[in-house]
């Protein structure tokens, strides 16, 4: 324990306060570049302190001084050794055209997965009606079991005036929020091992499938196409997307067929799954602007055949979008959202290997 | 085994440690952000009922976007803006960072905050609490997603020792032996406890200083009994400072040259 602690702190300080200095730069300004020369003495600051701190963790009781420099080694060694890809300002067009979709290929097996369980919830949901209809008050969820689709076509057709005037953007706001909480859950529950994220598709497949072959047996499938199209189309993929985030967490929690540690796993997902919960967040606050002001209008106001045609181009878009934006640029060897693919920021070995051979 | 340090080694063999802290201090942080969260949906409320005096419908509208916005974005906003910190964590002087010890990124942030849907169920945290208590660095749900920890970072300032400066005639030092000896008796907790109470003496009562340095002086001198030409005369805090000189600097050349070594 005995050192000259004076002599010590004497010594170290000019470095520390350097050292201290370059960090509450690059803290506070974090697109700055270092020039070589600048690298080079914040790595070599960064080696003192380390070597300072191993000094007074082996000969001194001095536990202000130790943590001082454990905070600082601390701070310095997360700048140094961050190897993940640092953007340097936020590309909402690049982002959109090219990271969101490629982001949603490389895991479209994750996508096809959801699309299945929703799938068996729609029949699960469709063939209870078929074999139980007393099974509509369970599975339909929103007030659809209350009345019979022939009863809602001809209340909705024989209304007169616009019955959300004056409340449509509230309406479509409360759309957007609630649908993206719904999404953000879905998410979540990947954590659940995924368990809780297939339940919520599942259940979610169960009221549509119960509530579309409610309305095909009655003959209102023009409605019901109507009805859901314009918002149904970019929502529910919405829905299944964050499904999609929430098995991508799963699958990385799982780990099956890998030795990575967990840490790791989930690290390598993490960006993706943020552009993935981001790129629905989009898709619900379109969903709620077309759900409220033209999904709930039906004939005579708006013909069926136009809100299909509108559901249909937006559909062709969203598959056109996901399948081949971006793809350009990702052959061209454009960065991507990847960690594991991200270049090495400062690659502290070199510039070791650089002063050793200026030595 | 369950601890409240987290260590990390360096690629250079240097291990620094974070004080992870625990599920109460956490929750009392959560608690403060929450009433945050709470002043500003009433401070929002108010002028969305301002802007309902033109247009309900607006008004409304404002109103949804808004509240989800606070609620979501407040974690985001904060940790993201102030470097791992919101207003909580801030008051109690917690700090997310990487459980690699690396920098945090906005995914990791983002990744966290969202998690929070599932580590509120049932009802007030059950289900991070539960997780944060079992564990082993103190991470709820959204924690080992983003692969972050929450820390404890007490205000760290450059060392000053300026108040041990030496140059000062130091009685005990004419005792080699018996110094040497005190040097020898004293334990690394003991020895800070004196070189903190002179680094802080000036933050104390001037009784309470008095009384502190008192039992200090006795602490150490019943450690080694100096002759009394060597003591007599010196305040208990000049004899503490004595004492802290003598343990934190070794003396002579001979002694620098083998430390440097």
């Amino acid at each position: 324990m005995i050192i000259d602690l004076q002599r010590f702190v004497a010594a170290g300080q000019p470095h520390w306060s350097e050292l201290e200095k370059m960090l509450t730069h690059l803290e506070a300004e974090p697109n700055a570049t270092l020039s070589l020369e600048k690298l080079t003495r914040f790595h070599q600051l960064y080696e003192r302190a380390s070597a300072d701190l191993a000094r007074i963790t082996t000969f001194s009781s001095e536990p202000a001084t130790r943590r001082y420099l454990e905070h600082l080694v601390a701070r310095a060694y997360g700048e140094i050794h961050e190897t993940r890809e640092r953007r340097s300002r936020l590309q909402l067009l690049k982002w959109f055209f090219h990271t969101l979709p490629q982001t949603f290929r490389r895991h479209v097996r994750a996508f096809f997965l959801t699309v299945a369980i929703t799938l068996a919830g729609c029949a699960f949901g469709g063939m209870a009606l078929i074999f139980d209809p007393d099974s509509r008050h369970v599975t339909m969820a929103f007030g659809h079991d209350q009345m019979t689709p022939e009863e809602r076509v001809r209340q909705e057709e024989q209304s007169a005036g616009d019955r959300l005037d004056g409340q449509k953007s509230s309406f479509s706001a409360y759309l957007m929020t609630h649908n993206t909480k719904v999404s953000i859950f879905t998410l979540a529950l990947g954590m659940t091992w995924g368990v809780g994220t297939i339940i919520l598709l599942f259940y979610n497949g169960i009221i549509m499938g119960a509530i579309a072959v409610d309305y095909i047996m009655a003959g209102q499938t023009k409605f019901l196409l109507g009805w859901l199209m314009p918002h149904g189309v970019i929502e529910i993929p919405a829905i299944l997307i964050a499904g999609q985030a929430g098995l991508l967490l799963a699958h990385a929690l799982i780990g099956w067929g890998t030795r990575v540690p967990l840490s790791a796993r989930l690290r390598a997902v993490s960006a993706d799954v943020t552009t993935l919960i981001f790129g629905v967040a989009l898709m619900l606050v379109w969903a709620g602007f077309v759900e409220a002001f033209l999904s709930q209008y039906h004939e005579p106001i708006i013909p069926y055949s136009v809100k299909i045609a509108f559901g249909t181009v937006e559909l062709v878009l969203l598959v056109l979008f996901l399948a081949k934006s971006g793809t350009k640029a990702a052959a061209m060897g454009a960065p991507v959202s990847d960690p594991a693919r991200s270049e090495v920021v400062l690659d502290t070995s070199r510039i070791g290997d650089r002063r050793s051979a200026d030595a | 085994m369950r601890t409240s340090i987290l260590q990390i080694r360096t690629v250079e063999g240097v291990v620094f440690s974070q004080l992870l802290a625990g599920p109460v201090t956490r929750f009392l942080a959560w608690a403060v952000d929450l009433l945050c969260i709470g002043v500003a949906m009433m401070a929002f409320g108010w002028l969305t009922s301002l802007v309902g005096l033109l247009s309900w419908n607006i008004a409304g509208t404002v109103s949804a976007i808004g509240y989800f916005v606070i609620s979501i974005g407040y974690g985001i906003g904060c940790e993201w803006g102030w470097r791992g910190q919101t207003v909580g964590k801030k008051v109690l002087r917690l700090r997310v960072v990487d459980a690699e010890g690396m920098r945090l990124q906005f995914n990791q942030v983002v990744t966290r905050n969202l998690l929070r849907f599932v580590d509120s169920l049932p009802a007030t945290y059950l289900v991070g609490g539960l997780t944060c208590w079992l564990s082993p660095k103190c991470q709820r749900l959204g924690d080992i997603a983003a692969n972050t920890v929450v820390i404890r970072s007490p205000r760290v300032s450059e060392p000053d020792l300026d108040q041990l400066l030496a140059g000062k005639f130091n009685s005990l030092c004419q005792h080699p032996h018996l110094a040497a000896r005190l040097r020898q008796n004293t334990s690394p907790a003991e020895a800070a406890v004196a070189l903190q109470a002179l680094i802080r003496r000036d933050d104390f009562d001037p009784v309470d200083r008095v009384e502190l340095f008192a039992e200090l002086a006795a602490h150490f001198q019943a450690k080694v009994a100096f002759p009394p030409e060597a003591t007599d005369g010196i305040a208990d805090e000049q004899y503490l400072r004595n004492v802290v000189d003598v343990i934190y600097r070794a003396r002579g050349e001979k002694q620098r040259a083998l430390i440097a070594a």
